[in-house]
């Protein structure tokens, strides 16, 4: 064998195992929560609140874990969708000029990368300011602001792909800047806007610190935008840390519905993302 | 019916000068040709004509282009306005992302096109029934109208509302041209509309510049030059964003008077 198809043969070598890797990962993942979890996994785990002793292994669910985290969410992926839509539709050259742009995007860059954690003090610093307290209200701020700079940049790079010459037929016809955005580009980036606000959700829906002190943990489902919320994460946290086995076992149990909702967001995202682009050109 | 009148016009990106110091007047309801070898700035030259350019970063314009006596580089003029009097055909024929019926009415919305003044105003239409119809129905007639003027109603009339994306490529040029019809245009600006075409389509659309000369001025750009001599009533040579030589095609073809022109004619230069 020369050295060429050598080189061609182990490169792809080393791919498949990088691909293979990956499925492993995800499936080890759900193989250990499913393994672990399963056995705790029932009805009245997802439909009741904790009883008393429920963290010792007595009666109850993590209904309002299931429900916080729901609530959070759709009041944050429905304000940062508000915030980031608008951001990355201003990000096109014709609006603010390229150096704005470039600016823009490295904020957002390291916004994207900011532990979370950071956001959480951050955010419990501000309510401290604000007199409030932890509550799905904080939650849901902190959790925007984590997940605007991911869901703005993703849908930036959706409409950057959007080729010029398709927004040049838009002006070449009289169609103003708004005109085209409305009509041309958003048709055109809407399955990448899809992706970039699943990429959000998945983010947010899964961070523990930051809403640890912003949005608190409580046996109630929150009958106000100012109660303190439960949320799955944290759920998982609190009962993998305390000694009782069965108690062990739900935050695996716990564990696997977040996997769950994550899977099916993913899925009706996907659907979704195809069905907007049976009109987009390619 | 609009004239055009270029003076002195010179355009640059950033340091490089693309095109010198041009002056023409284009003659109206004709096909005018603007010929010459890849990069003489004829493309440059016809999107300066509706503004395009502006899209475009670091470009700078001087000298000035009359459409009807306005000059078109004034701080007053409305690009869109503009741009619906002096249509545009690109070289590659992007459908919008939508449906084949919302292409073509993309435009008639966009303006608030009175659908019944549109109707009235079409050849033919003298049937006061028809010309009353307005909104849905009236938008259906005038889509109906302009695609069967760009030569696509007959292959598209039974799936209007597919996406417009999923028609052959010769299709989406006569799409365009349906779209570019549909606003009204006095001057259609066409840039090499049929480079991206398989022959049969592109004898199609030459076929319907031909028709539609009738009522319009039509701006070709084209580095074909038996397209040129075929379509062109009127040429423009440009070579190296110099304006050499122009005038009406029997004469600049039999009867050259440049010695780059020659060269080009008889293509010892390309």
């Amino acid at each position: 064998m020369n050295s060429r198809k050598l080189e061609e043969t182990l490169f792809k070598i080393f791919m498949m195992a990088s691909l293979f890797l990956v499925f492993l990962a995800l499936a080890g993942i759900v193989l250990v929560v499913a393994m672990k979890g399963l056995s705790a996994l029932n009805l009245s785990m997802i439909m009741e609140t904790p009883k008393g002793g429920y963290y010792l292994g007595k009666e109850g669910g993590i209904a309002n874990a299931i429900i916080g985290s729901l609530y959070l969410m759709t009041g944050a992926t429905l304000l940062s969708l508000m915030i980031s839509l608008p951001v990355a539709l201003a990000l096109q050259k014709e609006y603010p000029g390229k150096r704005f742009c470039d600016l823009t995007r490295l904020v957002l860059d390291i916004l994207w990368g900011t532990p979370s954690i950071v956001y959480g003090a951050f955010g419990f610093v501000m309510m401290v300011y604000l007199g409030l307290r932890a509550s799905l209200l904080g939650g849901i701020m902190v959790l925007t602001l984590l997940m605007i700079p991911i869901m703005s940049r993703a849908m930036d790079e959706a409409v950057r792909m959007v080729p010029f010459e398709l927004k040049e037929m838009s002006y070449a016809l009289g169609a103003t800047r708004f005109e085209t955005t409305i009509a041309v580009v958003l048709r055109q980036a809407l399955p990448g806007i899809c992706t970039g606000v699943i990429l959000a959700i998945g983010r947010g829906i899964g961070d523990a610190a930051s809403i640890l002190f912003t949005a608190g943990y409580t046996d109630d489902i929150p009958t106000s935008l100012l109660d303190p919320v439960a949320s799955l994460p944290l759920a998982v946290f609190f009962q993998a840390g305390t000694p009782v086995p069965e108690v062990q076992a739900r935050a695996f149990a716990s564990a696997l519905i977040l996997l769950l909702i994550v899977l099916v967001i993913n899925i009706i995202a996907r659907l979704l993302g195809w069905r907007f682009s049976k009109n987009i050109v390619r | 019916m609009s004239r055009i009148k270029i003076n002195k016009l010179s355009v640059s990106y950033g340091s490089h000068e693309i095109l010198k110091n041009i002056i023409l007047d284009i003659p109206d309801r004709r096909i005018i040709a603007i010929i010459g070898p890849s990069g003489c700035g004829k493309t440059t030259l016809l999107k300066s004509l509706n503004r395009l350019l502006d899209l475009n970063e670091d470009v700078r314009v001087t000298g000035d282009i009359l459409v009807d006596g306005a000059d078109i580089y004034s701080a007053d003029t409305d690009v869109t306005v503009l741009r619906k009097k002096v249509g545009f055909l690109p070289q590659r024929p992007y459908p919008l992302p939508m449906s084949i019926f919302d292409n073509v009415a993309f435009g008639p919305r966009i303006h608030g096109l009175d659908v019944s003044c549109a109707l009235s105003g079409i050849a033919g239409t003298t049937d006061e029934k028809t010309i009353r119809k307005s909104g849905k129905a009236g938008m259906n007639l005038l889509v109906e109208h302009y695609l069967r003027l760009a030569g696509l109603w007959d292959e598209v009339k039974d799936r209007l509302h597919a996406p417009a994306a999923k028609l052959s490529i010769g299709q989406q040029q006569r799409l365009a041209l349906a779209r570019v019809l549909s606003i009204e245009p006095e001057v259609i600006l066409a840039d090499e509309p049929t480079s991206a075409l398989d022959p049969i389509s592109a004898k199609l659309a030459e076929t319907q510049f031909k028709i539609l000369k009738e009522n319009y001025t039509i701006i070709i750009v084209t580095h074909i030059l038996r397209q040129a001599k075929r379509l062109g009533d009127y040429i423009v040579f440009l070579y190296m964003g110099v304006l050499v030589e122009h005038g009406p095609a029997a004469q600049f073809f039999s009867a050259p008077q440049d010695a780059k022109t020659k060269a080009y004619i008889s293509g010892e230069i390309s």
